[in-house]
C-alpha cells in the first residue's frame, strides 16, 4: 500500500503547464528521487504536494486522506515535512529555536500555560529543548545551539534545515536539492545521514536532486520529469539506460550519438 | 572612538565601580531634584539612573532592591514635590505599554501596523462612554447637554473596564485582522493606516444619529476610580508629610495613584510580552517575520498566528486606553491621530524592533524629548527673546528671533529625524533584540 499517491495532478501558471498529469506513487520506508532538467516542474510538484500551490486538477492521497484543498500548515500536520531548494532558515533565531519551531505542531502549550508558566509549560519547553539538542547532534552539529542560524556556514545551515524538518516527527520527508552546493565529501556525509534517517527513524524520503552520484548512490527508485510530465520511472539501473531520460538530459542529437557509440 | 567608549564601558563595569556609579546617580539625582524640583538637568540625572542600573553588572538582588527603592519610594516622594515629574513618568509608562504592544505586532511578528492608535482609542472610548454622563446624553445635541445629568456607572466599574478595554481592543484587532491579513508588507501598512483613520473619524462623527462620542468636542468629565478609604489615606498622609514638606492634597495623591496604576500595567505588560516571546507562540511569530513560507511549511497556521499577534498587541493598547481616559478625565478624537501611531512606531524603532528593554527605553526617551527637552528648549528661547542678549560675531539680537521658532512644535520633525537616522545608522535600534541563550546539555561536554 502506498504512502503517497498522486493521480493526474495538473498545475498551470497562466498558459504554462508546469506539472502535467503527474501520477506518482511512493511506498512507505523508501528513499525515492525525482530528477529532471531545470524547469521540469519538480519543485512545482513538491509545492503542489505541500499545499503551497493549489493544483488545478488531480488527486493527492497521503495515508489514504486527500491533501487537496489543505493549507500548507495542515499538510505539515498530516506528517509531511520539507526542506527548501534555497535554504530557508529563520536567520535571526538561534539554531535551537529554529529546530523548536519545527516542533510547533507537536507542542501542546496554550496561552494560559504560556502566561502563567504552568508546570506543563515548563516541562514541555525543557523536553522540547532537549529534543532539539538531540536532533542537532543527530544531523552532526555540536555546540552551535545558541548561535544565530544565519551565522552558520552553508553546510551547517543545510543540516539545521533537515533537523528542523525532522523535529516535526514526519512520516514523509521532502528534500529539495539537499546537496546543492556541497563538495563530494559533504555529499557523501549527506547520503549517510539520509540513510540513517530512513533506517533509524523509518521516515520515508522523497527528494529532488541534481547530483547524479547522490541520486544513483542512495535512491531505491527514481522518477524522471521533463516539461512537467513524468517521462520515466524505475530503479537506478533502469533509469541509467532509459532512452527518453538520456534524450531529456542531453538533447535528441546527443542521445542518438550516445546510442550509436554502444 | 567606538573602541574608546566600549573600553571605558568595560572598565567602569567591573569590580565596585558599577555600584558606585549607580549610587552616585541615585543620590545626586534625588538630592538635586529634591532641592530644585524645576531643574531639567536634575531630573535627567535621576531618570537615567534606571538605564544605568540596567546596564551595570551588579548582583541581581541589589539591582532589584535599588530599582524598587527608586520606583516605590524616591520617585513618588519627589513627584509630589513637583507633580509634573509624575506626569512625565506616567506618560512614559503609558507609551512604554503601547510600544510593548506595537512591538509584538511590528517587532516580533513583522507586521507593519500604522494604525495602532486605533486600539488605544477603543480602550479609551470604552471607559469614556460608560464612565461619564454620555450614556444619559445619547439623545441630546452635542454641546447642549443638560448640566444635571447623572453619571451612568459607579466609578468603581473602572477596574472592570481595564479588562473590558483589553477584550474590546483584542476583538477589534481580530476584526481588523480578518480582512487585512491577506495583504502583505507595504499593502498591510497602508490598510492599517486607513483603519486607524477610520476609527478616529468614527469617534469624530458618532455624535449622530445618537450622541455616542460627543464628536470633536470629546467626552468630559470621565470618572476616576476612587482613592483608597480615608483610613489608608491618613496613614500615607502622615508618612509623606515630613518627606514632602506639606500634607499632600487629594490631587497630588491622584497623581501618585495613577503613577502606581501605570506601573502595575507596565509590569504586567512586560511580563506578558516576555512570556509570550519565549514560547511556542513567540517563536511562531518570529518565524513568520523571518520567512513566511518556511514557517507555514513547519505547520504554523499563518492567519491564526497573525490574528493572535494583532489581538495581543491591541490588548495592551486597550488597557492603557482605559487608564488614559480616567487619568485625563477627557478624551477627544484628536488624541488618536495618525501622528500618535507614528510616535509609538518611532519609540519601537528607536529602542530596537523586537527588543523588550529597547522599546521601553525608546518610549521613555521619546516622551522625555517631547514633553521635557523640547518644551524646556522653547522656554529657554523665549527667555532669550525677552533679554537683551546678542549673538556675538554675527551681531544678532535674540529679540529679533521669530516667534515662529518654537521647538515644542517640532514633534513631527523630531519623529522624522529619529526614524531616518535610525534606519540609516542603526536599524536594529539602540538596544537591539537578543535571543535568549539556553543552557544546553551538549554545551557542558
Amino acid at each position: 500500500m502506498s504512502l503517497l499517491q498522486t493521480t493526474n495532478v495538473v498545475k498551470r501558471f497562466g498558459g504554462l503547464i508546469a506539472v502535467n498529469k503527474m501520477t506518482f506513487s511512493l511506498d512507505e520506508g523508501r528513499i525515492v528521487s525525482i530528477i529532471g532538467p531545470n524547469g521540469a516542474g519538480k519543485t512545482t510538484f513538491f509545492n503542489s504536494l505541500t499545499g503551497i500551490y493549489k493544483p488545478e486538477e488531480g488527486q493527492i492521497q497521503f495515508k489514504n486522506h486527500s491533501l487537496i484543498g489543505l493549507r500548507p500548515d495542515q499538510v505539515a500536520a498530516t506528517g509531511i515535512a520539507r526542506t527548501f531548494q534555497n535554504i530557508r532558515l529563520f536567520g535571526s533565531m538561534t539554531v535551537i529555536e529554529n529546530i523548536m519551531v519545527g516542533m510547533h505542531i507537536r507542542l501542546k502549550q496554550n496561552p494560559i500555560d504560556i502566561l502563567f508558566r504552568t508546570r506543563h509549560f515548563n516541562a514541555e519547553e525543557l523536553e522540547a529543548e532537549q529534543r532539539a539538542s538531540e536532533w542537532m547532534e543527530y544531523v552532526g552539529l555540536k555546540n552551535v545551539g545558541n548561535e544565530l542560524a544565519r551565522n552558520l556556514p552553508y553546510g551547517g545551515q543545510r543540516r539545521i534545515e533537515i533537523a528542523r524538518a525532522l523535529a516535526a516527527n514526519p512520516t514523509l520527508l521532502l528534500l529539495d536539492e539537499p546537496t546543492a552546493g556541497m563538495n563530494p565529501n559533504e555529499s557523501e556525509d549527506a547520503i549517510k545521514l539520509f540513510r540513517r534517517i530512513r533506517d533509524d527513524k523509518g521516515i520515508t524520503i522523497l527528494m529532488i536532486e541534481h547530483d547524479m552520484r547522490v541520486v544513483m548512490g542512495i535512491s531505491e527508485y527514481i522518477s524522471v520529469m521533463d516539461y512537467g510530465e513524468k517521462i520515466a520511472e524505475g530503479t537506478p539501473q533502469e533509469i541509467r539506460s532509459n532512452q527518453r531520460v538520456i534524450e531529456a538530459y542531453l538533447g535528441r542529437g546527443a542521445a542518438v550519438a550516445h546510442e550509436q557509440k554502444h | 572612538m567606538k573602541t574608546l567608549f566600549s573600553d571605558l564601558y568595560k572598565k567602569l563595569n567591573t569590580g565596585f565601580w558599577p555600584i558606585l556609579i549607580v549610587f552616585a546617580f541615585l543620590v545626586v539625582g534625588s538630592i538635586s531634584v529634591y532641592l530644585s524640583p524645576r531643574s531639567l538637568s536634575a531630573f535627567l540625572i535621576l531618570i537615567t539612573t534606571p538605564l544605568i542600573l540596567y546596564f551595570m553588572k551588579i548582583n541581581m538582588k541589589i539591582k532589584i532592591f535599588i530599582g524598587l527603592l527608586l520606583i516605590i519610594v524616591i520617585l513618588p516622594v519627589l513627584g509630589i514635590r513637583n507633580i509634573f515629574y509624575l506626569e512625565v513618568i506616567f506618560q512614559m509608562a503609558v507609551f512604554a505599554a503601547l510600544a510593548l504592544g506595537l512591538n509584538i505586532v511590528v517587532g516580533m511578528a513583522g507586521l507593519l501596523d500604522l494604525g495602532y492608535v486605533a486600539f488605544y482609542a477603543v480602550g479609551a472610548y470604552a471607559w469614556a462612554i460608560f464612565g461619564s454622563k454620555q450614556m444619559s446624553l445619547l439623545h441630546s445635541i452635542p454641546g447642549a447637554a443638560p448640566a444635571n445629568a447623572p453619571f451612568f456607572l459607579d466609578p468603581r466599574w473602572f477596574w472592570l473596564f481595564i479588562f473590558l478595554g483589553v477584550g474590546l481592543a483584542a476583538f477589534t484587532g481580530i476584526l481588523l485582522g480578518l480582512p487585512v491579513l491577506r495583504v502583505k508588507g507595504d499593502y498591510l501598512a497602508i490598510v492599517t493606516l486607513g483603519f486607524g483613520e477610520v476609527v478616529r473619524v468614527l469617534a469624530l462623527n458618532l455624535d449622530k444619529p445618537i450622541n455616542l462620542t460627543n464628536g470633536p468636542q470629546g467626552i468630559t468629565p470621565i470618572q476616576r476610580p476612587p482613592l483608597p478609604p480615608e483610613a489608608v489615606m491618613q496613614v500615607f498622609r502622615n508618612l509623606l508629610t515630613p518627606l514632602v514638606g506639606h500634607p499632600p492634597t487629594d490631587a497630588e495623591f491622584y497623581n501618585v495613584f495613577f503613577y502606581f496604576l501605570a506601573l502595575v500595567i507596565i509590569a504586567i505588560a512586560i511580563l506578558v510580552a516576555t512570556r509570550l516571546e519565549d514560547s511556542r507562540i513567540g517563536r511562531a511569530w518570529t518565524a513568520i517575520r523571518e520567512d513566511e513560507t518556511a514557517a507555514i511549511a513547519m505547520g504554523i497556521p499563518l492567519v491564526k498566528m497573525k490574528l493572535a499577534a494583532f489581538a495581543a498587541g491591541a490588548s495592551f493598547a486597550g488597557a492603557v486606553g482605559a487608564l488614559y481616559a480616567a487619568n485625563r478625565t477627557f478624551v477627544s478624537p484628536e488624541t488618536f491621530s495618525f501622528l500618535q501611531s507614528i510616535g509609538v512606531l518611532t519609540m519601537v524603532i528607536l529602542g530596537g524592533l523586537g527588543s523588550i528593554p529597547g522599546v521601553i527605553f525608546g518610549a521613555a526617551a521619546v516622551v522625555l524629548l517631547n514633553i521635557q527637552v523640547l518644551q524646556n528648549f522653547s522656554l529657554y528661547l523665549s527667555e532669550l527673546r525677552q533679554s537683551d542678549a546678542v549673538i556675538p560675531i554675527i551681531n544678532f539680537a535674540w529679540k529679533n528671533l521669530s516667534n515662529q521658532l518654537d521647538p515644542a512644535k517640532y514633534q513631527k520633525l523630531v519623529f522624522g529625524i529619529i526614524l531616518v537616522l535610525m534606519m540609516i545608522f542603526r536599524p536594529s535600534g539602540l538596544i537591539p533584540a537578543e535571543r535568549r541563550k539556553r543552557e544546553l546539555v551538549e554545551d557542558k561536554e
